[in-house]
């Protein structure tokens, strides 16, 4: 990556714009895809199809009064929403959105900055961003936003901890960090030779890493405080969560944060899994698939669909009870992903070692019996057991008493008394009522 | 050190010279911040300082590690201790041993002569060592032979001695269960047993002319709920006259 300054600086600006025009069009295409799931025809009015429903609504909300609560922390209060902010825009600096181009003569690739160890940035940003939500909740100053901001702070520990241990089996296969040379990596496909017959299996990790994948695709999620986990602002319990005291462009900029964070991490995960800008079908049928600005499509095609995915989680769960959420990440998601990595770094042994076959064979056997004895003596729940006899309970079935006459409605008592309704005439003047009662 | 210094690059020194303030206000913000939380802020802002001096020094893995590790987590978790105590809660500036602060200060300063001194000594004949990546093997790659050769045996025992740490952690906050696992069924029975009230406790107002808290509720039946009862509200209905709607549209003639 050694690009002109000034090119560095047109792609900044263009990673920017077209951040902010994903989140535009996330927050229109999301309520589109809800109001279609629920039949019902969304937001239509603004522009076509409502296109510019989203852009409406943004400056609607920058126009509102900027409020802040008494029992603010000033200063923390105002950083909140630009360290969500600008942590957000940062991690998408390192995403890979096609190959090498040539722009004004110059050959150069479609993406912002890439290094070494460039995946670690997205991680790092995403880590760092939850310090926008926590000391939101913290310097409200009150009791939602601060429930608010300490399950997100259990939350997107908890998950990035298997967040990360999934993108650690990426590392463990591609032996890389950078993103443009992991979507590189996975172009070629995967050889295998069982039982003597040769295939190839294509090089998108999402095959070769099965469980990883879905491991990241729940993680991201967690991450991303997206339904079903969106615990830190569930409205029904917490009012806003940790945005409870925000308004005005401050309120803006958080769902501006978990936007753009939802978009990086689909191309995360595009990156990472899906073979990133590659084209979703074999060199061979159309040559000119992954040259020039064609990736493009593909690259976007694939993040969009992940969105989709995202708001096809939202618009179909239920949000998890907070134990049950946690219980996934710590007992579920973390200990899969250890095993699953032991046996992957075992299996990746095992295809090392040459060309002995007995020691591939122990290598790949020993992993494979692992997990099957894994699956077997897997401590499950108590298989449910008919009882011998009727329960009886306390005079059967415990139901209320069903004798029940339903008591008639107090207010429509009320009117019937004439005396209720003759003396507080609703036009009435109030002086005429004072009168009588005294 | 000298020729350490000179080494550098223009941009190096640029973002030196813009970090190593923002670095030391951070940490002198860690001692003199007031509230717990700003302390632990200015450390953050520090650690951060110090992961852009790594990736400086081409060390990107260490830096990002440091930024994930430290910065992410760490210092989270103890955010999320700190956040727990309470907005509002300071420190006491009342000194309890006389002479504690004075002594404090002349320490510290002895203990910061004391480090730098050694620090001094300890890099002054150093080396610049060749940058890793044109050593042929990446930054990452050397960091997993020394961590995974040289210095494995460290390693693990600082590993054996964290989870000793975090498992006792773990045995010291463990609460047993008291009684046995109660499931639906033992709720449901409990519920209906003869005496118990099966339904939720009505809230004060519900049958009510108001929904006030010294409004007692009325049962289905027009009696009242003693359970709606305020211990130290004195119950009172209102007259049909309060209870009535109120004039609401444009003002009275």
């Amino acid at each position: 990556m050694n690009d002109p300054i000034w090119l560095m600086l047109i792609k900044g600006v263009l990673v920017f714009i077209v951040l902010v025009l994903l989140v535009l069009f996330t927050i229109w295409y999301e309520r589109r895809v809800v109001a279609v799931m629920q039949v019902r025809p969304g937001p239509n009015r603004n522009g076509p199809f409502g296109l510019l429903q989203s852009l409406a609504d943004g400056l609607k909300l920058a126009f509102k009064e900027d409020t802040m609560p008494r029992t603010a922390d000033r200063v923390v209060f105002i950083a909140a929403p630009v360290i969500a902010v600008a942590c957000a825009f940062t991690a998408f600096s390192v995403v890979p959105f096609g190959p090498e181009v040539s722009v004004f003569g110059l050959e150069t690739e479609l993406q912002l900055t890439d290094f070494e160890v460039s995946v670690l940035v997205i991680l790092a940003c995403s880590a760092l961003g939850v310090y926008g939500i926590v000391l939101a909740g913290w310097s409200s100053g009150s009791a939602y936003s601060l429930l608010g901001a300490l399950r997100a702070a259990a939350q997107v520990i908890s998950y990035e901890i298997a967040l990360g241990l999934a993108v650690l089996a990426v590392f463990f296969q591609s032996k890389l960090m950078s993103t443009g040379a992991i979507v590189e990596a996975q172009a070629e496909g995967l050889p295998l030779s069982i039982g003597g017959a040769e295939i190839t299996l294509p090089g998108w990790y999402f095959i070769v890493l099965a469980p990883s994948f879905v491991i990241f695709v729940i993680a991201m999620v967690g991450e991303t405080n997206r339904a079903p986990f969106d615990l830190p602002e569930a409205e029904s319990e917490l009012v806003a969560g940790f945005a409870t005291e925000y308004s005005s462009l401050k309120y803006a900029s958080f769902f501006l944060a978990e936007y753009v964070n939802m978009v990086t991490m689909s191309a995360l995960a595009v990156t990472l899994f899906l073979g990133g800008w590659a084209a979703p079908f074999p060199d061979a049928w159309w040559p000119g698939a992954n040259e020039g600005f064609m990736p493009l499509v593909w690259f976007f095609g694939k993040v969009l669909a992940f969105l989709f995915f995202y708001v096809w989680l939202r618009g179909t769960l239920p949000r998890l009870r907070y134990d049950q959420f946690m219980n996934l990440g710590w007992k579920v998601l973390v200990p899969v992903s250890l095993v699953w990595l032991m046996v992957l770094a075992a299996m990746n042994i095992g295809l090392d070692t040459g060309n002995e076959l007995p020691t591939r064979i122990a290598f790949a056997g020993g992993a494979a019996i692992v997990v099957m004895a894994l699956i077997f003596f897997w401590p499950s729940r108590k298989p449910y057991e008919n009882p011998a006899e009727p329960d009886t309970g306390l005079g059967g079935f415990p139901v209320p008493p069903l004798d029940l006459a339903v008591p008639p409605n107090p207010r429509s008592l009320k009117q019937l008394e004439p005396a209720n309704t003759s003396t507080v005439p609703i036009n009435g003047s109030r002086q005429s009522t004072e009168g009588e009662e005294e | 050190m000298i020729e350490l210094a000179q080494s550098a690059s223009a941009g190096e020194s640029v973002f030196f010279w813009i970090l190593a303030p923002i670095a030391l206000g951070g940490a002198i913000g860690l001692v003199l911040a007031r509230s717990a939380i700003h302390a632990a802020l200015s450390l953050a802002v520090t650690m951060m300082c110090l992961a852009v001096f790594y990736i400086m020094q081409s060390a990107p893995f260490l830096g990002f590690v440091q930024i994930m590790v430290y910065t992410g987590a760490i210092m989270m978790l103890f955010l999320f201790v700190l956040m727990l105590f309470g907005r509002d809660s300071r420190d006491s500036m009342f000194e309890t041993l006389r002479g504690q602060r004075l002594l404090a200060v002349v320490l510290g300063i002895g203990m910061a002569a004391l480090l730098s001194s050694g620090l001094a000594r300890a890099v002054s004949g150093l080396v610049i060592a060749e940058p890793a990546a044109s050593a042929g093997q990446g930054n990452v790659e050397r960091i997993a032979e020394a961590l995974f050769s040289t210095y494995l045996f460290p390693f693990e025992i600082v590993s054996g001695v964290l989870t000793v740490a975090a498992v006792g952690a773990l045995m010291f906050a463990h609460v047993a269960k008291k009684g046995p696992h109660r499931g639906q069924k033992e709720h449901s029975r409990e519920r209906f047993a003869p005496g118990n009230y099966p339904g939720p406790k009505p809230g004060p107002g519900v049958f009510a002319t108001s929904d006030s808290t010294a409004t007692p509720a009325l049962r289905p039946d027009g009696s009242i709920e003693p359970a709606s009862l305020s211990e130290y509200v004195p119950p009172r209905q209102l007259t049909p006259a309060e209870a009535a709607p109120k004039h609401t549209e444009g003002r009275e003639s």
